[in-house]
């Protein structure tokens, strides 16, 4: 087994509003191994990116951390001040966020900006800082350092800025990489390049990543491992074989049916029924037993637990108890997870 | 999908002023037809032009050069208002961000009623509440829905209010501008199963305009890729994803991420290098070298592309 780098236990994070107390996240529990890739899916409003959020300690104010803690090194990264978290912060745990020109500064080059966490969490000297920047803007695939240096973001396309930006992230070695929806708003020849050049990095620094997106494609892609997230709970947790060969949740199975890839054009598409729940008043229960068609009672009284598959695959729902009747997937999926078996059997690739 | 040409559009050009000297050639020289019936898809990366195709075929831009056919009548340049009203009636358009194209302080009924108001369809008040409701039922919507503003619903419910109020006209022609981009995974199933049953229960003609490429292969019968302003490749659905001949096209389907991580993992992307085209001496243009299948491409790799089909 490799080395956890980062546990987070039973997070529960909820925000006050008008309205009420909106139960954003869940008692959410996984763990981050040294070296790999976690992909976190799930729609608006699942509670993905206030995972990542709480992680990296930039929850809005208005934020209540209910209970649960987040281990890193031994530290409780919950516990800590903000002065203290400054030192974890950009150093040890860095974010990627999904757009580039909101998250540079239009008014500071390039380079400073770089340089600037450098200078911050480094100690290095100016002459330093700007040597390691003209390195990493290198090694992000980006010609011309000496000149890019001392551009401003807006001389920039959309791709080059999401590079500036994992070249800032990753500018003070962290151990920890979270990438919340880097590519969503690029085009998918860009979106390529960014995510080949996020997996190259990976192998270089050795840093572990969590990637958030919604996009089940980006993530058969990236990950090694993928968690699924529906109503602020992590709903089914697995490598990505068994996520996408073997999945066991009702909402996993709508969510990977409703992809139309190989999907034969007479066919209908699945799609899930209803909208997301309401997270002021969650629902009792399974949260998903609302838009599930293989609710059982059990389902609107009682939440599940999570069952445990194999060693590396586990997911919340009643129909993985020993009891419970036997069900089958959407034709749509098991249709397609079949046709993938026997190409993948026939030692074919596409 | 029959062989009647619903919409003809020739050397659509679309230029934008920058200032006194320069400007953006959006759409260059753009030549298509639609059938009657059929859903046609337009791809291509942010830039392209696709959205500004959409948006000249509907008269939203005064065209720079070129001539568009709807029903085989003119549709372009200065017209009569009797011919404006009737394109207006029989070509609408659905927009990519549902909240941003829905007036906030207008409730459901005003503004799917908006077209019956402006080419008075209705005589009544209650015929046009009765035009209302019954399109509502189309699109998965309730009559009790009719009283209440925008803001009251989810992302996919306001994009079935924009499918609504674009239906009720009775339109022939639906331009769907990345109709389903701004919403989750789930709720975008939700809306193209909408459209395929709305176009064959009414007969609907769809431009198509996406960057998804696979929700595009899936829900379109022919598809363009556009590319810098050009279309550079023209095909039926699954001829154009088995046999992409341009560099751009292959460069695209390479990108298209699948729900298959074994082969995923090892999949090689190539990206397109525009300078690979040496169109100095030899001039470009559209040729057909498979029935149906249009390239962009000078002689010379005309023959080149023709002896990879045959291969």
């Amino acid at each position: 087994m490799k080395e956890k780098v980062l546990s987070v236990k039973n997070l529960t994070v909820s925000f006050k509003t008008h309205g009420g107390m909106v139960q954003a996240v869940r008692d959410v529990s996984f763990d981050l191994y040294q070296g790999e890739t976690l992909a976190i899916v799930g729609e608006s409003g699942s509670g993905k990116s206030v995972t990542s959020k709480s992680i990296m300690g930039l929850l809005s104010p208005n934020a209540v951390i209910e209970k649960g803690e987040i281990l890193y090194n031994d530290v409780d990264l919950l516990k800590l001040n903000e002065n203290d978290f400054a030192k974890y912060r950009g150093a040890d745990i860095a974010m990627v966020f999904q757009d580039p020109m909101t998250s540079l500064n239009p008014v500071m080059t390039i380079g400073n900006q770089i340089s600037e966490s450098l200078i911050n969490n480094l100690n290095y000297t100016k002459e330093q800082a700007k040597a390691r920047s003209l390195e990493l803007i290198d090694l992000v695939g980006i010609d011309s350092p000496e000149k890019r240096y001392n551009q401003y973001p807006h001389q920039f396309s959309g791709g080059m800025r999401q590079r500036i930006v994992i070249a800032i992230a990753l500018s003070c070695n962290p151990k920890i990489l979270i990438c919340d929806e880097p590519t969503t708003a690029l085009d998918v020849t860009t979106q390529a390049q960014i995510l080949e050049l996020i997996k190259d990095l990976q192998q270089h620094f050795g840093v572990s990543v969590i990637f958030i997106t919604h996009d089940l494609g980006v993530v058969a892609n990236m990950s090694d491992r993928v968690g699924v997230m529906y109503a602020g709970k992590i709903v089914e947790i697995g490598t990505v074989e068994d996520v996408y060969y073997d999945p066991r949740h009702p909402y996993t199975w709508g969510l990977l049916a409703s992809i139309p890839a190989f999907q034969a054009k007479g066919v209908e598409l699945y799609a899930i029924p209803g909208a997301p729940p309401q997270m002021i008043n969650p629902p009792k229960g399974d949260a998903f037993s609302l838009r599930s068609d293989w609710s059982m009672k059990v389902d609107f009284v009682h939440q599940p637990p999570m069952f445990k598959i194999s060693n590396t695959h586990s997911a919340a729902t009643w129909l993985l108890h020993p009891n419970a009747p036997k069900v089958e997937r959407p034709v749509q999926l098991q249709d397609r997870i079949d046709a993938l078996m026997r190409m993948h059997e026939g030692g074919k690739s596409e | 999908m029959s062989d009647k040409v619903l919409l003809k559009v020739e050397h659509l050009k679309q230029y934008f002023k920058l200032d006194r000297k320069s400007k953006v050639k959006a759409v260059d020289d753009v030549s298509f037809e639609i059938y009657e019936g059929e859903t046609f898809g337009l791809v291509g990366e942010s830039g392209s032009g696709k959205t500004t195709i959409g948006r000249s075929i509907i008269r939203l831009y005064e065209i720079t050069g070129g001539n568009v056919e709807f029903e085989g009548k003119q549709a372009s340049g200065k017209l009569k208002k009797e011919e404006r009203a009737s394109i207006a009636r029989n070509m609408q358009m659905i927009f990519q961000d549902p909240m941003a194209c829905l007036n906030p302080r207008m409730n459901i009924r005003d503004i799917v009623a908006e077209g019956i108001d402006i080419h008075k369809l209705a005589k009544t008040k209650e015929e046009r509440d009765e035009m209302v409701y019954s399109i509502l039922a189309k699109v998965g919507l309730a009559r009790e829905h009719a009283g209440r503003y925008p803001h009251e619903f989810s992302g996919g419910q306001r994009q079935r209010i924009g499918i609504a109020r674009a239906l009720i006209t009775n339109p022939k022609l639906v331009i769907c501008d990345e109709p389903i981009s701004a919403l989750d995974v789930s709720i975008q199933s939700q809306v193209v199963n909408l459209l395929k049953k709305l176009q064959k229960e009414l007969g609907l003609t769809y431009l198509f305009i996406a960057h998804d490429l696979s929700m595009v292969r899936y829900i379109s019968d022919r598809i363009a890729v556009m590319h810098k302003g050009k279309i550079v490749e023209l095909a039926d659905a699954e001829e154009l994803y088995n046999n992409p001949l341009h560099p751009y096209t292959r460069s695209l389907m390479s990108a298209i991420p699948t729900p298959d991580p074994k082969s995923e993992k090892q999949r090689a992307r190539f990206a397109y290098d525009p300078t690979q085209h040496d169109y100095t001496t030899d001039e470009p243009k559209m040729r057909e070298i498979r029935p149906k299948h249009f390239i962009y491409c000078n002689e010379k790799e005309f023959k080149a592309y023709q002896a990879e089909l045959v291969a």
